[in-house]
């Protein structure tokens, strides 16, 4: 499986070498976003990049609820991924989440807050310092960020702050998948009386403590956040550490 | 020129849908002094104006029993108008089978007699009210214009109500919403069931908890297989003589909760799920598709829940 995927990236990277070479047709958005400019200098700090197919951003087109828009970031398709950072043009916080797998498929699933309609973006670092960037337009109602946290409305949540509850499957079609869910209202700071308190922090290791993945969380990642992602094939522990903003930490260990 | 033609085509043919905000309510007779509105098996969109819904009335000795308002202002007061061509007696009442906005925005139109609905649907009303009237506002256009959120003024209770001296009987239900009212007219056997009962159309889910929903349906059926129902008014769809409509009803609902509970036990994302195929058996009935997208939000997060639940951690 890892073998195909690494051909399929190598096949297609031959196939983008020639207009790569083009910086004019590299520089055009598919998405057609007037914000793309300030994506690139905010987002990118102006590094290089290229729009790559191979970076798939998966979510719905028309997003049911604009406070839990699901997305699946999926770059496994590219080779020696370092970094990915997620973001939506057109929220009034940009970025979303960033994560660096370390020894994880660049893949990650987990749910956002949208303001309004907007293109919603993946950029993925390689080792050469390029950023390869996909994405989809998602049509959605909005106001996703202006809205409240159900935590915020309710005192229930404070007594299970940070309380994480995960699972991993082991074989089967979804072997080596982990999914796991942590209670934290998210709430973004743009709502008069309600303060950003959100998760900013989550590292996932192997036993031995050897890092799997790190994530670095912002204010638009939906309230209570689940994450998918595949550990690979490795057995054992895994171990999840993680802060919020407000310095509230968790560490917990999820069996196989 | 052929663009021109096409572009005065569409003006033309939009024009012809909406220009007179008509919803064109003609009221079915289902028993001897009792109607039905049937609407659309649409969702909400700017041709249909919100007119997806089944409300009716049951003309008594001394006035007229109003069951849920529609959508909107205009349709209140078209409604109010169909009514008059058929009775001259007043409006007794008008009640609201649960706080969803295509059966309570037309309450507008009723505020000179008593609104009457369960207690926790005054609170819904009042709670999310606005939201709901908002997103119609969005979602079906200018037949919304001059609609405001009136929360029902009376409180009714399960049991008998005697109303313009006409024996009725309230049912008070839930699943569907919090609180879900079905009214049963004791001298014809209509049983106007709300939206715990669909027919032909795939069934909404926001506030919905399945399994109370589930069991709601049982009583309704139970009702029937009693006899005495003679005519069954789902919430939306077709009137029916027969309980078919709970089955199918029932049928989506243990479907879908199966299907999310299993899809959430094998470790499928939100995404993956939304991308599932319905069964065959769903390819042909009217938003099923749509309703099933909404319906993996609505419910799937809970459902995650328990299956995360069952990992270990600590």
């Amino acid at each position: 499986m890892r073998v195909a995927a690494m051909m399929a990236a190598m096949c297609a990277a031959t196939v983008l070498a020639a207009p790569a070479g083009r910086a004019a047709e590299r520089s055009v958005d598919p998405l057609g976003s007037p914000r793309w400019a300030d994506m690139e200098r905010s987002l990118l700090s102006g590094e290089a990049y290229v729009f790559d197919p191979r970076v798939k951003v998966e979510a719905p087109d028309l997003a049911e609820n604009p406070m839990h828009v699901p997305v699946t970031v999926d770059a496994t398709a590219l080779p020696d991924v370092k970094e990915v950072v997620v973001f939506a043009d057109f929220n009034p916080i940009l970025e979303i989440l960033r994560f660096h797998p370390d020894a994880t498929s660049a893949y990650l699933g987990f749910r956002v807050k949208l303001q309004q309609s907007s293109p919603l973006r993946a950029a993925a670092r390689t080792a050469d310092g390029v950023w390869h960037v996909g994405g989809t337009l998602v049509n959605t109602a909005g106001g996703g960020c202006t809205a409240p946290s159900i935590g915020s409305t309710s005192t229930e949540w404070q007594k299970r702050l940070n309380e994480v509850t995960a699972r991993s499957w082991n074989d089967g079609p979804m072997s080596g998948r982990v999914r796991l869910r942590i209670i934290h209202p998210m709430d973004t700071g743009l709502i008069a009386g309600i303060p950003a308190f959100h998760l900013e922090a989550l590292t996932l290791r192997d036993e031995a403590g050897t890092p799997l993945m790190r994530l670095e969380i912002s204010q638009p990642v939906s309230e209570n956040p689940v994450f998918t992602l595949y550990r690979g094939k490795r057995d054992g522990v895994l171990q999840a550490a993680g802060r919020d903003n407000n310095g509230n930490t968790f560490d917990v260990r999820i069996a196989p | 020129m052929k663009r021109l033609i096409l572009a005065l085509l569409a003006c033309v043919s939009l024009a012809a849908g909406a220009d007179d905000f008509d919803y064109r309510l003609v009221p079915q007779a289902v028993a001897p002094d009792v109607y039905v509105f049937v609407g659309k098996t649409e969702d909400f969109d700017t041709r249909n104006g919100g007119n997806i819904v089944n409300t009716g009335f049951i003309v008594a000795p001394q006035g007229v029993v109003v069951i849920d308002t529609g959508p909107s202002l205009r349709y209140g007061r078209q409604m109010r108008e169909a009514i008059a061509r058929v009775t001259d007696k007043p409006v007794l009442m008008a009640i609201n089978t649960h706080h969803h906005p295509d059966h309570v925005l037309g309450n507008q139109a009723f505020s000179d007699v008593p609104v009457g609905s369960l207690a926790e649907v005054q609170r819904g009303i009042a709670s999310e009210g606005n939201a709901f009237a908002e997103n119609l506002f969005r979602m079906s256009g200018d037949w919304m214009a001059g609609t405001e959120v009136v929360v029902p003024t009376r409180t009714l209770q399960a049991g008998p109500l005697e109303l313009g001296g006409r024996r009725l009987r309230v049912l008070a239900l839930d699943g569907h919403t919090g609180a879900d009212l079905a009214l049963f007219d004791e001298n014809s056997g209509v049983l106007f069931a709300g939206d715990l009962v669909f027919n032909h159309r795939a069934p909404t889910t926001p506030h919905a908890r399945v399994a109370r929903w589930l069991a709601s349906l049982d009583t309704l059926e139970a009702m029937l297989a009693g006899g005495g129902v003679k005519v069954l008014v789902p919430g939306h769809g077709p009137v029916s003589r027969d309980a078919a409509p709970i089955r199918s009803t029932r049928d989506w609902l243990a479907w879908l909760s199966g299907s999310l509970r299993q899809a959430a036990a094998e470790g499928l994302d939100m995404n993956e799920v939304l991308a599932r195929p319905l069964p065959e058996r769903y390819r042909a009935l009217p938003v099923a598709p749509a309703e099933y997208r909404r319906s993996v939000g609505h419910l799937l997060p809970g459902i995650e829940v328990e299956a995360l639940e069952a990992g270990h951690v600590h």
